[in-house]
């Protein structure tokens, strides 16, 4: 994963609440075994027509949405399956932000595992954002910070996610490092 | 041992760290079970191979194929070929990672196969004070026998592959309590979506739920499996209930279940599994049973629910909430009984079970389902699919005209080709009604197995009260 410490970017706003992850990348399109390429499948029943077309309509097809690499989407970002196709798809296309006031547990974690920040803001913050499509943004991880050129908000970044973030730490070198504990753990409990 | 009151969470998760969590880093949380399917394991073993590593604890894994797999019968034993490519190449990757990596798996033609979470509980696998994992977020059907089972990623399978455990920040507690009977008509389904209803779809974010109370006492295992099951409808990871007679009769010699001395000890550890009384949670609700309905939802969210004969909301003002009706084909206001129903599906891992098949088969035998309307009941495993036919269930159902498949997750999903067309009304016992969840433009309506069969019945929504 690459470290990554402050992201700068215009936003793309999707005005839509409770986004699913159906919808981010649809079931037919998880029969790869691999983890490559789902950016072009990304929001498919939203973004293309029915001849396979790019609607003109939808937000992230308009002409200011294209190379923004911070996503604002309606109120509670991510539920539904566990599908990491998701945060696959959404990197994939270039995103490396997700802004939402609320964030599905399970596509939070996911999206952390793949360098991409799930931004949590209160609900005015939102709001401007949504309000402001196109909007110069920054996010700094170092202090949890999203900047506006109208204001700034905090956001909750668990310390050791901030730690991966910033220094492109995997999780499996972390616990495979904790080799003698877990080992420690099987013989109190029995495992063998 | 520690004094203080603690939940049902809190025991199995304490069981189970390695090392506890710190303001700096997660807990090293230790997993019993881990099964996977085909769809999100691929790439958690390619990473085991690019970074030359095993499975560490094979016999605590287990292997399915559900999600992609056809469900008709000759593609499944007649040597017809799998339909979608693409999900016989998955099949046939989980086969040959299973194989290098020493893990057990039921194959397609395997008379134990099923969806995951049908078949961890029916083998005796899933246990009382486990924890349990899958790259599938309706792991939380596991927590119905008083497991900590919650769904992760692939990432995080491969994690768990290679190391047996996860990095899990402590989630907080929500005890949801339940009084009151459930009238005639009225099933767990139903209470299920009436709380999401009531808490909406992130409500139980951050959260583990524990479902009490006298009528999730009186619940049988599989209603039981059906609430645990959509709590992550409801935001939360996991749903449990405290383990007891009912639990430990449904386990009892289970194949994979403990026997003998080990079941004595076993017991006397689940018997110690239930919230302490004076436990505190971080959030509480009540619910009175006594006064549900049948419920169906209308929307494209599962919060989106109503009592069967209710009218369809008005939110003036809000546009989420026009494009969801929209993609419905519904107006506010609208009662939804009497709209045209187009398919019917009884299945998948949240009504999939012998108990779901028998309550449709209640309203269907001597009935036929009304012209025009195709009707799928998919039994959520094979052990599933061989109790009902020994009771002649596939009998009611094939002479009502419905079809009768193999198991697998078929129609809740759509990835094995069972689709619903564009703009067709599906009445689905599954657990989403998202937007294209069963087939692209496709509009699910989610009720109970007996909602269902009312519908297909009729060929409209019905009040399955009104034909009992
Ligand atoms: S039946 Fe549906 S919800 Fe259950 S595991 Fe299969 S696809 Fe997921």
């Amino acid at each position: 994963m690459e470290p990554i410490r402050t992201l700068r970017s215009r936003t793309a706003v999707l005005p839509v609440s409770d986004v699913d992850t159906d919808q981010i990348i649809p079931a037919r399109f998880l029969t790869t075994t691999t983890r490559e390429g789902l950016g072009q499948h990304l929001f498919a029943d939203w973004r293309y027509g029915p001849d396979g077309t790019p609607r003109p309509d939808f937000a992230l097809n308009r002409p200011a949405a294209e190379g923004c690499a911070i996503l604002v989407a309606g109120n509670n970002f991510g539920c539904g399956s566990s599908r990491e196709h998701a945060p696959w798809a959404l990197t994939d296309y270039g995103f490396r932000a997700v802004v939402s006031t609320q964030i599905a547990d399970i596509f939070r974690s996911n999206s952390l595992k793949n360098g991409l920040v799930p931004v949590i803001v209160d609900p005015a913050t939102h709001r401007w954002l949504l309000e402001h499509p196109g909007a110069e943004v920054s996010i700094d991880l170092e202090t949890a910070t999203l900047r506006h050129p109208a204001g700034e908000a905090h956001f909750p970044l668990e310390p050791f996610a901030r730690y991966c973030l910033i220094n492109g730490v995997d999780e499996l070198g972390f616990l495979l490092g904790r080799e003698a504990e877990i080992t420690a753990y099987e013989a109190r409990v029995g495992i063998r | 041992m520690s004094t203080i009151a603690q939940t049902l969470f809190e025991k199995v998760w304490r069981a189970h760290e390695v090392t506890p969590e710190t303001a700096d880093t997660p807990a090293v949380l230790y997993i019993d079970l881990h099964l996977i399917h085909e769809v999100t394991s691929p790439q958690a073993f390619t990473v085991l191979r690019q970074r030359a590593l095993k499975v560490r604890r094979p016999q605590l894994t287990f292997a399915t194929m559900d999600h992609s797999t056809p469900t008709r019968t000759e593609q499944v034993f007649g040597g017809a070929p799998i339909a979608i490519e693409a999900a016989a190449r998955q099949v046939r990757e989980l086969e040959v990672n299973c194989a290098a990596f020493g893990v057990e798996l039921l194959d397609l033609r395997n008379d134990r196969r099923g969806i995951v979470h049908i078949i961890g509980p029916e083998l005796g696998l899933t246990q009382p004070g486990k924890t349990v994992v899958c790259g599938d977020s309706h792991t939380s059907t596991h927590g119905a026998l008083g497991a900590l089972a919650f769904g992760i990623g692939t990432t995080e399978v491969g994690h768990v592959l290679a190391t047996q455990c996860l990095l899990q920040r402590k989630p907080r507690t929500f005890a949801i309590n339940v009084k009151g009977q459930l009238p005639a008509g009225v099933s767990a389904k139903d209470l299920i979506l009436a709380i999401i209803g009531r808490i909406g779809v992130s409500g139980g974010t951050g959260h583990v739920i524990e479902y009490r109370g006298e009528t999730i006492r009186a619940l049988d295992m599989d209603g039981r499996m059906t609430v645990c099951n959509m709590s992550i409808e409801a935001g939360a990871r996991a749903g449990m209930i405290a383990p007891d007679e009912t639990t430990f009769a449904y386990l009892s010699g289970r194949p994979r279940a403990p026997r003998g001395e080990d079941w004595e000890r076993a017991l006397e550890r689940w018997r110690a599994l239930p919230t302490d009384p004076g436990a505190r949670f971080d959030q509480e609700i009540d619910i009175d049973a006594s006064t549900l309905e049948p419920m169906v939802t209308y929307g494209t969210n599962p919060g989106m629910v109503i009592p069967i004969g209710g009218a369809i909301p008005e939110r003036p003002g809000d546009p989420v909430f026009e494009k969801s009706l929209a993609y419905m084909g519904f107006s506010p206001g609208q009662p939804i009984k009497e709209h045209p129903v187009n398919v019917v599906f009884v299945g998948s891992c949240t009504n999939g079970r012998l108990s779901d098949l028998r309550l449709a088969a209640s309203l269907l035998r001597g009935r036929k389902v009304a012209s025009g309307v195709q009707m799928l009941v998919v039994p959520g495993s094979q052990q599933v699919k061989r109790e009902a036919e020994a009771e002649g269930l596939d009998r009611v159902f094939l002479e009502a005209g419905a079809e009768w498949r193999e198991s697998g997750c078929s129609m809740c999903l759509g990835m094995n080709g069972d689709l619903v067309a564009k703009g067709h009304y599906a009445v689905s016992t599954s657990n989403r009604n998202f937007e294209g969840r069963q087939g692209v433009g496709a509009r699910t309506l989610l009720a109970s197995p007996l909602t269902a069969a009312a519908c297909a019945v009729r060929g409209r929504v019905t009040d399955p009260r009104e034909l009992m």
